[in-house]
This record gives C-alpha cells, sequence and structure tokens, in this order.
C-alpha cells in the first residue's frame, strides 16, 4: 500500500514540477498585473503629473462610464464584433466546407487560407489602407468615383470590418473544418439514402454534430474580435469615431500616459471580456472548451 | 453552374466533370480572395515612386529600390533583428515550458490539472489591452520597458495556452503502450523516451514551434505598448514609424518593401508546414 | 527458460479497490498458461505485475527462483505482446524486431541473423523492410510476435495479442501460436476474454472473477467438473443451461423441467434446498432418438420449439419455459459480460443440441430426454458445485 501511494505521490509531484514553470510564468504575467490594475484604477495616476498621485475610490470608473469617447469606442467594438463574427461564420462555414471536401486542388486552397491567418495583421492592414487610398489604390474608385471611405466614418469602419474578416475567416473555418471532420461519412450516406437533400444534410447531419466545434468557433472569435487594435491603428487611427476600446485604452496610457484611465479601462474590458465569456459558456454549458478532459491513455 | 459550363451538359459531360468544375471555380475564388492584398503589397513595393500612385494592381515599372532604401536604413535592420530575436527566443522558451506542462496534462494524473487546463484557457481568451496599462508601470520599475526580456514575457505567456493545447493533443495521440513495450524490450525510462516517444512527439513540437513563432511575429499591441526605441522594435511597430518619419518623403514603397519582408518567412511555413499547421490547429480545437 | 511463482500476489489502489486479491499460481517451466475471465476481472493486470509495468501491492514474484518484485521490466528478462501490438511506427520491421537485440547491444551481424530466423519462421522475410503502417492486421501481429521471440526471454506475456484479428485470421493465428509454443517450449502466460482461446490453447486454463482464481485446471477438467456456477457459465459455448431447483421431500428435485429424480451420485452431497441446476447443451437429446432403455435413466419433458439452427452435424433447439429464472450475482455478471447474449440470461430459455438427424422443427411441441447423470447442481447461495 505505502509503496503504491509512493508511485502516486511520485506522479503528482512529477505533474506539478512539469506545469510549475508554465503556470508560474502564465499567471505572474496576468493575474499578478490586472489585480495590480485594479489598484492602480482607484487612484488618480498621471505620468505627466506624478506628484498628484492620490487614492480616489471609483472616481476613474465614474470618469469613463459617463464619457462619450468611451462609448462610442464600446459600440464601435462591439459593432466590429458582431458583424465580423457573424460574417465570418458564415464565410468560414463556407471556407471549411470547401477545405475539407474539395475535389481538386485541396492542398492549394488550404495553403492560400493559410496566409491571411499567418500574415502580421499590420502588413495586411497597410495593404487595405493602401488599397483604398485615392489615386494609389485599385480599390478607391470601386465604390464612388474620386472617393475617399478612409475619410468618413461608415467607410472606415466598413474596410475596418473587410480587413478583420479577410484575416481570421480562416481560422474561424480550420476550427470549423475540426468538427466537419467529425461528422462520420457513413452518417451523411445514411442521410442520402434516408432521402435527405444536400442542404438538409448540412442542416440536420452536420450542423448538430458540429455544434461543440462551432460553439468553439465562435467563443474565440467573439473574444478574439473584442480586442481589435491593429487594423484599426494603421487603417484610421482611430479618426472618425472609430476607436475600440483597446484603441482608446492604449492612446491614453501612450498618448495621454494617464495610468489611473488606463487601468480602468483595462478593468473593464477585461470585465466585458469575462462577462462575454461567462454568457457563452452558461449558454452552452459542457459544449465549452476544456470540458472534455479525458486526461491520459 | 455558370453559363460556361451549362452548354457543355448538353453534350453530356459527366457529372463528375461537372462537380470538378463547379470545385475548380470556388477553389479560384478562395486563393484570389486570400491572395489579392498580400499581391498588392508586393506590387506597391516593386513600383517606382513615379508609378506609386498609379492604382495599377501590377507596377508598369519595376524596380528594387525599395528593398535597398529599408535595407540600408538601420532603423529597419534594427528592427528586423529585433523581431527575429525576440520571437525565436519567446518560440523556444515557450515550447520548452509547454511541452513539460502539455507532457504532464497529457499523461499524468495529478490534482490540479483542470486548474491548469482552466487558467490556459482563460489567458487565451485575455484581452491583452487590459494588460499593456499594469504593464507598462511594472516594468519601468523593473528595468524591463523597452528591452528583448520585456516583450519575450508577454509572448511567452499568451504563447503558453496555444503550445499547451496543440501539444497536449498531438501527445494524446502518442499509443503510450509503445513506452511499455519499449521497458519490456529492455529500454531504460532514458531510453524508451529517447527512441521511441521523442521521434513521434517532434512533429506536434515542432508544428507547435511553428505556430508560436508566427503569434510573436504577429504581435503589435505589446511591441507598442512596451518599447520606445530601436533598442527593442520590432518590425510590426517599426513599420508604423516610417509613416511620421519622412513628411516630404512618400513612405508607402519603403513600408510595402518591409511588409513583404516579414511576409516572407510566414510563406515560406504556409507552403512547405501547409498540412502541419493545419492539423495542430484542428487537433487542438477538437480536444478543447 | 524459468517457472513462475505467485505468491499471494495482491493490486490495490489509493481510491480502496483492489484490483488483484491475493492470488497465488505457480506455472511450470514451459508451461502454456491461460488467465481468462470477464473484462475487469485482473487478469491484465496480474500480467502487468508478472510483467513489471504495474507495482505489486503485496505478495511474491519469483521467475526462475529469483524474487523479481523491485526489478524493472529490462531486468525480469521476459518478453510481451501487447493487444495493440504496439510497434515502432518509426522503424521498419527488422529494427522493430532487433530493437531488443540492439538495446542488449548485441553485434550487429548477431542481431541480423537472429531478426532474419525469427522473421522465417513467422513468414515475414519479404517484409522486413516496411514500416507498420504499411503491413496488414495479421503481419503486424506476427512482428509484435517475432519481437517477443528474437531474443529468448525466460518468459512470454500475451495480453489479448489475437483480439484485433477478424475472425478467421484468429483461428488461423491461434493455432500458429500454439505450435510455436510448442516448438520454442517457453514459459508464456496468456490473457484473454475469449473462452474459445483459453479452451483451445492452454496446458492450463486459470478463471478469474473480481480479482480472485475461480479455477484452475486443463481445460477439458474446467469443462467437465467445474468448481462453481462461475466457472460451469465462462467455460462452454453455447453456455450451460441454469435452471432454479428445490430438493423438496426425498430424492425430487422441483425444476421448470418437471420433477426429476436427484441422480444416485448427488444425493449425499445436498447441503441446501435452493439450488441451480446446470445442464450442458449436449445432454439433452430429442427423445425420438434415445433408446428406450436410456430413455428408462432419464428424464424426459415436452416444451415447444422456438427456434432451431442446423449447423451441419448437430442442431441446437432453442426452448422458452416458463416459471422463474435462476438468479445468482455471479450467473447476472455472466449475463452483463455477454452483453445478455448467447447467454443464459435467464433459465426460461433453454437451448439444447440433438443429434442431426432429428426432426425437430421450430412451432411445435417436442419431447425432450435428459441425462440425468450428467446434469450439475450448485448451491444457488455460495455458487459452490455440490456435484463434484
Amino acid at each position: 500500500m505505502t509503496q503504491l501511494s509512493e508511485g502516486k505521490r511520485q506522479e503528482r509531484r512529477l505533474g506539478w514540477l512539469l506545469c510549475a514553470p508554465a503556470a508560474f510564468v502564465m499567471v505572474a504575467v496576468t493575474a499578478y498585473p490586472i489585480l495590480y490594475s485594479v489598484w492602480l484604477s482607484l487612484q488618480r495616476f498621471d505620468l505627466k503629473f506624478p506628484d498628484e498621485r492620490e487614492f480616489v475610490g471609483l472616481d476613474n470608473y465614474v470618469t469613463v462610464l459617463t464619457n462619450e469617447y468611451w462609448w462610442n469606442a464600446f459600440g464601435v467594438t462591439m459593432l466590429i464584433t458582431v458583424v465580423t463574427v457573424a460574417v465570418e461564420l458564415v464565410l468560414g462555414m463556407g471556407l471549411a466546407l470547401i477545405m475539407h471536401r474539395t475535389l481538386v486542388g485541396r492542398g492549394l486552397v488550404r495553403t492560400a487560407a493559410l496566409i491571411p491567418y499567418g500574415i502580421v495583421t499590420v502588413v495586411a492592414a497597410f495593404s487595405w489602407r493602401y488599397a483604398w487610398t485615392p489615386d494609389t489604390g485599385y480599390l478607391a474608385n470601386l465604390i464612388t468615383p474620386d472617393g475617399a471611405p478612409l475619410t468618413e466614418r461608415a467607410g472606415s469602419l466598413a474596410i475596418i470590418i473587410l480587413a478583420e474578416i479577410w484575416k481570421t475567416t480562416p481560422f474561424m473555418a480550420l476550427l470549423l473544418m475540426a468538427g466537419l471532420a467529425l461528422v462520420p461519412e457513413e452518417l451523411l450516406r445514411a442521410a442520402s439514402m434516408d432521402g435527405a437533400s444536400a442542404w438538409q444534410r448540412f442542416t440536420k447531419v452536420m450542423l448538430p454534430v458540429m455544434k461543440p466545434a462551432i460553439l468553439v468557433a465562435l467563443l474565440f472569435r467573439t473574444l478574439d474580435a473584442v480586442r481589435v487594435f491593429d487594423n484599426i491603428f494603421v487603417l484610421t487611427a482611430g479618426s472618425n469615431e472609430t476607436s475600440s476600446v483597446s484603441m482608446i485604452a492604449f492612446n491614453n496610457l501612450l498618448r495621454g500616459l494617464n495610468l489611473g484611465i488606463g487601468s480602468t479601462m483595462s478593468v473593464l474590458i477585461f470585465l466585458t471580456v469575462a462577462i462575454i465569456a461567462f454568457v457563452f459558456v452558461k449558454l452552452f454549458g459542457t459544449a465549452a472548451p476544456g470540458a472534455s478532459d479525458d486526461g491520459r491513455r | 453552374m455558370t453559363a460556361v459550363t451549362h452548354d457543355r451538359t448538353t453534350t453530356g459531360v459527366s457529372k463528375e466533370t461537372r462537380a470538378k468544375i463547379t470545385w475548380s471555380l470556388l477553389d479560384i475564388v478562395v486563393v484570389v480572395f486570400a491572395l489579392v492584398p498580400v499581391l498588392w503589397i508586393a506590387s506597391l513595393s516593386f513600383k517606382t515612386p513615379a508609378t506609386l500612385s498609379d492604382g495599377n494592381f501590377i507596377p508598369r515599372e519595376w524596380t528594387l529600390e525599395n528593398y535597398r532604401v529599408i535595407f540600408s536604413t538601420d532603423q529597419f535592420v534594427r528592427a528586423l533583428i529585433n523581431s527575429i530575436g525576440i520571437a525565436l527566443i519567446a518560440t523556444a522558451v515557450a515550447v520548452v515550458l509547454g511541452t513539460m506542462a502539455a507532457y504532464a496534462v497529457a499523461r499524468l494524473d495529478f490534482p490540479g490539472k483542470g486548474l491548469l487546463v482552466g487558467v490556459s484557457l482563460l489567458i487565451a481568451m485575455f484581452p491583452q489591452v487590459s494588460l499593456v496599462s499594469p504593464l507598462f508601470d511594472i516594468e519601468r520599475r523593473l528595468g524591463l520597458f523597452d528591452t528583448w526580456p520585456g516583450l519575450i514575457l508577454p509572448y511567452i505567456t499568451f504563447a503558453l495556452p496555444l503550445a499547451i493545447y496543440t501539444l497536449s493533443a498531438f501527445f494524446k495521440q502518442i499509443p503510450w503502450d509503445l513506452e511499455k513495450a519499449a521497458k519490456m524490450d529492455g529500454a531504460t525510462q532514458a531510453q524508451a523516451f529517447r527512441r521511441v516517444i521523442a521521434p513521434l512527439a517532434a512533429p506536434g513540437v515542432f508544428t507547435t514551434a511553428i505556430l508560436v513563432f508566427i503569434f510573436c511575429w504577429n504581435d503589435f499591441l505589446f511591441a507598442m505598448s512596451l518599447t520606445s526605441t530601436e533598442q527593442s522594435r520590432t518590425v510590426p511597430v517599426a513599420l508604423s514609424f516610417f509613416t511620421g518619419e519622412s513628411q516630404f518623403e512618400d513612405p508607402t514603397g519603403a513600408i510595402s518593401a518591409a511588409a513583404v519582408v516579414i511576409t516572407i518567412p510566414i510563406i515560406l511555413f504556409v507552403l512547405f508546414f501547409q498540412r502541419r499547421i493545419v492539423s495542430g490547429l484542428t487537433n487542438g480545437a477538437v480536444k478543447g | 527458460m524459468a517457472d513462475i511463482v505467485l505468491d499471494e500476489i495482491s493490486k490495490r489502489y489509493p481510491d480502496g479497490t483492489t484490483a488483484v486479491d491475493s492470488i497465488s499460481l505457480e506455472i511450470a517451466d514451459g508451461e502454456f498458461v491461460i488467465l481468462v475471465g470477464p473484462s475487469g476481472c485482473g487478469k491484465s493486470t496480474t500480467l502487468n505485475m508478472i510483467a513489471g509495468l504495474e507495482d505489486i501491492s503485496s505478495g511474491n514474484l519469483l521467475i526462475g527462483g529469483d524474487r523479481v518484485n523491485d526489478k524493472a521490466p529490462r531486468d525480469r528478462d521476459i518478453a510481451m505482446v501487447f493487444q495493440s501490438y504496439a510497434l515502432y511506427p518509426n522503424m521498419t520491421v527488422r529494427e522493430n524486431m532487433g530493437f531488443p537485440l540492439q538495446l542488449a547491444k548485441l553485434d550487429k551481424a548477431v542481431i541480423r541473423e537472429k531478426v532474419e530466423e525469427a522473421a522465417k519462421v513467422l513468414e515475414l522475410t519479404a517484409y522486413l523492410d516496411r514500416k507498420p503502417a504499411n503491413l496488414s492486421g495479421g503481419q503486424r501481429q506476427r512482428v509484435a510476435m517475432g519481437r517477443a521471440i528474437v531474443r529468448s526471454p525466460k518468459a512470454f506475456l500475451m495480453d489479448e495479442p489475437l483480439s484485433n484479428l477478424d475472425a478467421k485470421l484468429r483461428v488461423q493465428m491461434r493455432t500458429q501460436v500454439s505450435r510455436l509454443q510448442k516448438q520454442l517450449a517457453t514459459t508464456t502466460v496468456y490473457v484473454t476474454h475469449d473462452q474459445t482461446e483459453a479452451m483451445t490453447l492452454g496446458d492450463r486454463v486459470v478463471v478469474m472473477r473480481a480479482g480472485r482464481i475461480q479455477q484452475v485446471g486443463h481445460p477439458q477438467e474446467l469443462y467437465d467438473r467445474p468448481a462453481n456456477l462461475f466457472t460451469a457459465g465462462f467455460i462452454g459455448s453455447p453456455a450451460m443451461n441454469f435452471l432454479p431447483a428445490v430438493a423438496s421431500s426425498g430424492d425430487v428435485l422441483e425444476t421448470p423441467l418437471g420433477k426429476i429424480t436427484i441422480p444416485p451420485r448427488v444425493r449425499g452431497a445436498l447441503t441446501s434446498s435452493e439450488l441451480i441446476l446446470g445442464i450442458r447443451p449436449e445432454h439433452f437429446e430429442d427423445a425420438t432418438l434415445v433408446d428406450a432403455a436410456q430413455r428408462a435413466r432419464g428424464h424426459e419433458f415436452t416444451a415447444p420449439v422456438d427456434l432451431v439452427e442446423s449447423i451441419g452435424s448437430d442442431k441446437y433447439a432453442y426452448f422458452t419455459l416458463e416459471g422463474e429464472s435462476a438468479t445468482s450475482a455471479e450467473l447476472e455478471e455472466l449475463a452483463a459480460d455477454a452483453g445478455g447474449a448467447d447467454l443464459p440470461s435467464g433459465a426460461s430459455n433453454l437451448v439444447t443440441r440433438f443429434a442431426a438427424e432429428s426432426g425437430v422443427r421450430a412451432g411445435e411441441t417436442r419431447d425432450v430426454w435428459l441425462n440425468t447423470e450428467k446434469v450439475h447442481l450448485f448451491d444457488a447461495s455460495t455458487g459452490k458445485n455440490l456435484t463434484l
């Protein structure tokens, strides 16, 4: 008995030992700063006036939450999130089907699709920016002759959304393709024998089996979309009221050097993401990722 | 079915051929959609200043001048070195730590495993911008601000969940009976690992390294917030600084050339390791 | 080569479960012993403890006279064939088979010679340079065997080595395994859940249930003289029929088949009145085919025929009887293991084997003769066979 539990204890010790460095780094670089950030958000702390640092309670939250720039950025972020995720779900599903089932050039399609996934967002953003720049770009006159879509709000938002969709649809598609691979070919054959049309096979057979994969993809992409920053920075730098929450938090810090307000925004963004994640997990229960912890063997 | 194929169907083109044509058209749409922005930035990088703003998709006059210019500026070369060095070190550390943790998650039974998996999941979803303010302050105090380690640390942190997920999915696929078999065949624990398990785990580790490298290579937010000089600025950030620098000289050509340079490694990875990248991403997705 | 002795070996897990409960067994040098039982009976755990892949909680394990409890697998000099074959996918057949020899630091030429010799025995010569992925199931199985025999170990351990093969190949490989073992005369411990494999392969069969040995013996002995309900029900296909029986006044048993006179050889051993009657299918016969003298010595009853299966040499007739079925923990476990099919899930179903000449047809009512000399009576509460 003692000998046996010794082996078990060794296994535990090895497990902890192997996980410790990764766990330590992850916690040290996220948990501590986020707590520190909560602490900072309760203070007046402007690096331009370091001497005026003082504890102000929830004043910063009041300042941010009554500020129209914050709410505008919040609205922009939500708009971008909802539109990109919805469009990507449809396009991603299509792309996943093509990558999974195409009879010709499967390798070519998959390789091509991986390029947007792998490319540096800033590079892609510059490409889109120049594409829509008057004179320089091949797309500039596409919608309106001698228009400059990046100088007005609707055009800018549309281009930001386009750039986001281009960049992240392949990732969505790959996650969905993982779900597609789980659909047994025999099930589809059985459905066609039973007289199901292609559309019925898709909605009645494939979608139910893919549901967990779809939820994982939606969750990851939604939380990723809320973080939108790179594309906005390059495409508009937040002009014409196109800032996302990440964008104004960043500006507050590096342009405004206001750590107190910046931290308040950090905490609010963190809470937003936490609420979204919580709602997802609540709505979909055990289908959430990480629930399948089947352990060894 | 498009008009092109329509009149052929009457002459008895087989169902299979028609399916192939449909798929080919869809393939072309995907390839064009994926490649046009990349080709466009490449095209800009080869244009001469005179033709830069002609709006033509294909350059009328080709030149390598833009590349000569960026490689002769310290700003770009230094940023390229920073990008490569920081991404390589962060990848190496994240893969080593990730491999250890993933092995434990896939193979060992210990309390707290669920917690580790949960924490890494949380971090995968963590809004990075929330860390920008506190890290900015903490790193200034610790003297990490505007240094390589100052960027490497957050990169490792956010790469670890990715590494742990993909690797543990790979490790779960390894038939661990082989380890027992090797022991029965007379191998020590170390020999069993080196001769049997390591060769099977290597592809997974390699794939993970590629994914992590792409992640680090791509980052903009941290690089923007936690650096202030050429000492540790990476290429994506340096690119955005090209813009403001020279007011009278259009930086478009230079930016495009630099953009193409940092896209090359991505293209190479995708071309040579497409299969692995796809399996790495999809494995992780299915397993959790 | 060596003998293997298990001396009160147990395996307990920290959560309190006992997988193997103090089993003792002596395996002679060169003997072929089969561990058989339903899943979860502890047979694989026992094998893994002999292999050294699992720690022994208590008891002693001796191989060739030495206590090896604390020795690593590599120091026990025994080879193992796994259910999954566990072939190294990154090595060719030649490298797979040569791996143990290479680890033992043998000379390259010697390794080559031994591998080729083993390959010849197993008819693998043509596949030596292939990777396992390019082999059929049967070929992979033979490579796994080859890797075990190539180093002439003290003993072979085999963990359900044939269960991943299709039915026909399994029968072929069974004879090959048997022949190989005879030829090499190496002590072999073979684990299976398939009683047919157990019956056909081993010198001795060890029936296990819930971590304990139920009975050890030659296959025929287990079949003819099962020590308890579990062995009786596990060995034999189709399985033994079990019916509830009550010993009432005098020497009469009340059963769903009617009142049966207790055979003289059993009479003295009856310790309980709650009994289970066990009858093998072949101990029934179509009454019309039995001569009068024999009929007088047995028991006759009439029942409606559900189904007849003719397998050429014999006919199996299935009957449904009215009344309660026999119940016992052991019978329930057997039924659960077999997925409820093919085994006596209740005594109300009766499987009989008639001679091929029988004209029995489904739907009719038939006179059936039962050879009372061959029946077994089990104590319903302990499961013990009272007729031995």
